[in-house]
């Protein structure tokens, strides 16, 4: 079931809208926001509340980059691997925070702590390499701060 | 007009700077007269395309048999890879934008704006949900603002990630709650947009400029410029160079000042050797291009495209290969899958260029890296990211054949050390 939070947001998003179906990435996001990821279940409850086929939102949530199918960790990293951050060297970064984490992109730490995702590049190019965990923007990354990025987030 | 520390403007300080005068100042012309100055300004898109602001405005039904409902929507989805000067704008000055869609607006007679901000945007996202109420509560949007009669409602739309959200086509997808796919044109958005209603989609930093052409006038904003076209624009910088960052200059720059003037030349032990001039989907400028003047019409002329004008830089010590199956790595991932050239040739392309840089090319995958180059040129897919994506690849492979050669005979990155 859809919680009466998650119904109090994705009504709000409808109100603004010429009909319920328009509403699908929002309330995908709504979903992801409070659950952390997009299940099958949550797929059917958002498809028969906004009324369009569990097919319609399954296409959506799959089509978009940032709609997590897969459970994720308490945290997300996004790094950037696009072209600027590649030009000065992200990929080292990349190792280390595999190495540092046991896990390559799209696999979650034991602890739950920490899912590794590429990301293309967040506009920041000037302080490349840059990465997003959660909310927050790192950027001029050198492995000798990732201790400190990384202690943060418990 | 920014603060240094980094802050935005709070609506007191950008008013004190002359904010919101160029609205005030709208609202002595009609809508018409309005889009003209816009047109008389040679406000060109500054979302990649370059295409006559005003112009593109005077397509969208005006007077009383116009839909009741027309959409003025920003695009603020800036993930051309490279590209990071809308994001400044967003974060350093949101009420400059504001004033620009509410101006934009007015000349068009929206009644809704939508901003369209990539997911990663947060702090732009939050700054500009405070600079709204700031307005709102300064009468400068919602209804019969100054006066004017005329009425707006202003939001923001967050993406979940899709490059073809900032198609315009592919975004008005993305708004209605669908898979961000191109439509086809026509209908154009200017007749048949956002749920079927006229639209105007403009990029973030073309509204920037639409102030201070009201405020200061059309020949003002015309005389910027140092090229063709009107204006100043954000240029940028990236790669190895020592200043990297993003530079308001007059439109038509040279290259060369932007490099050694203003990204302050390359890194001591690196050399110039090219440049995507304007993101991930326009083609390489070499050193025989350093003179031209970064507007448009100079850098087409030069068998590229200005695109977003933040450069990304290719230096002497960086392969050309890996660089270009960096980008198109990017492309292949973020096609959208609706044409069949676009969705098999993407991941080829891919393919070859990785196994070109791991020492595993063979001599004839550059003829089918070149035969890719027409197949997916322009005219040959539905929407422009098949062929953006083969503008640095086409460039590549004429600038820098011999490093190409070079790895398939001698089965390696001649770049790497071994
Ligand atoms: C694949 C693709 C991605 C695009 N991404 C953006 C973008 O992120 N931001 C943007 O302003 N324009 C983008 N454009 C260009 C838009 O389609 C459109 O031309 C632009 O928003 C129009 O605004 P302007 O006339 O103010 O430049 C993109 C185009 C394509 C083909
Ligand atoms: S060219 Fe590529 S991205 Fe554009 S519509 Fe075709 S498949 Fe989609
Ligand atoms: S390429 Fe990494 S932030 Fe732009």
């Amino acid at each position: 079931m859809l919680t009466e939070k998650e119904i109090a947001k994705i009504d709000l998003e409808v109100s603004h809208l010429p009909y319920k179906g328009a509403a699908c990435i929002e309330a995908l996001k709504i979903v992801q926001q409070e659950r952390g990821w997009i299940s099958d279940e949550s797929i059917h409850l958002i498809a028969e509340y906004l009324e369009i086929s569990a097919e319609e939102v399954d296409s959506v949530a799959t089509f978009y980059n940032l709609i997590f199918r897969k459970p994720v960790g308490r945290h997300v990293i996004l790094i950037c691997d696009s072209i600027s951050c590649w030009v000065v060297g992200y990929e080292n970064i990349l190792t280390a925070l595999k190495n540092r984490l046991k896990i390559n992109y799209g696999e979650t730490t034991e602890d739950d702590r920490f899912t590794l995702l590429p990301i293309p590049c967040l506009g920041t190019c000037d302080r490349a390499p840059a990465m997003m965990i959660d909310n927050d923007l790192h950027r001029d990354l050198t492995e000798e701060k990732l201790d400190d990025i990384l202690n943060q987030y418990q | 007009m920014m603060r240094t520390d980094g802050a935005p403007l709070s609506i007191q300080e950008y008013e004190q700077q002359g904010g919101y005068q160029g609205l005030r100042k709208a609202f002595q012309f009609n809508p018409e007269e309005i889009t003209q100055m816009v047109k008389d300004a040679e406000l060109q898109g500054r979302g990649g395309a370059g295409f006559s602001t005003g112009t593109k405005w005077s397509f969208v039904p005006m007077g009383k048999s116009a839909p009741e409902t027309k959409y003025l929507i920003v695009n603020g989805d800036e993930m051309e890879p490279g590209t990071f000067k809308d994001r400044l704008l967003l974060e350093g000055n949101p009420h400059q934008m504001l004033e620009g869609i509410i101006i934009s607006a007015y000349a068009i007679q929206a009644s809704e704006a939508v901003i369209f901000l990539r997911w990663a945007y947060k702090m732009s996202a939050n700054r500009l949900a405070r600079a709204i109420s700031e307005a709102e509560q300064a009468g400068y949007i919602g209804k019969n603002i100054l006066n004017s009669g005329f009425n707006i409602k202003v939001s923001i739309h967050t993406s979940v990630g899709r490059y073809m959200c900032g198609e315009e086509t592919g975004l008005l997808s993305a708004l209605e709650g669908k898979r961000s796919l191109p439509r086809a044109k026509p209908p154009f958005p200017q007749i048949s947009g956002l749920f079927g209603k006229p639209s105007i989609v403009n990029n973030v930093e073309t509204l920037c400029c639409v102030p201070h052409i009201m405020d200061k006038g059309p020949n003002w904003f015309k005389g910027l410029s140092n090229g063709d076209g009107g204006g100043t624009k954000l240029y940028g910088a990236s790669g190895n160079v020592r200043n990297p960052g993003i530079y308001e200059l007059p439109l038509g720059t040279p290259l060369n000042e932007l490099i050694e003037v203003h990204a302050g030349g390359m890194i001591d032990g690196y050399q110039f050797r090219a440049a995507l001039p304007g993101g991930a989907s326009t083609d390489f400028l070499t050193t025989e291009h350093l003179e031209v003047k970064m507007d448009f019409k100079s850098v087409s002329a030069c068998g590229s495209r200005l695109g977003t004008g933040t450069i990304i830089v290719l230096d002497d010590r960086t392969c050309p290969v890996g660089f270009v199956h960096n980008l198109e790595h990017f492309f292949a991932q973020e096609s959208c899958g609706w044409c069949t050239p676009c969705r098999e040739g993407l991941p080829w392309v891919e393919k070859i260029l990785k196994s070109i840089e791991d020492g595993e090319g063979q001599q004839e995958d550059l003829g089918v890296l070149q035969e890719h180059t027409v197949g997916l040129g322009p005219g040959m897919t539905f929407c422009a990211l098949a062929p953006g994506a083969m503008a640095p690849l086409k460039s590549a492979l004429k600038y820098f054949k011999t490093d190409f050669e070079a790895h398939i005979q001698q089965k390696r990155c001649t770049y790497k050390n071994n």
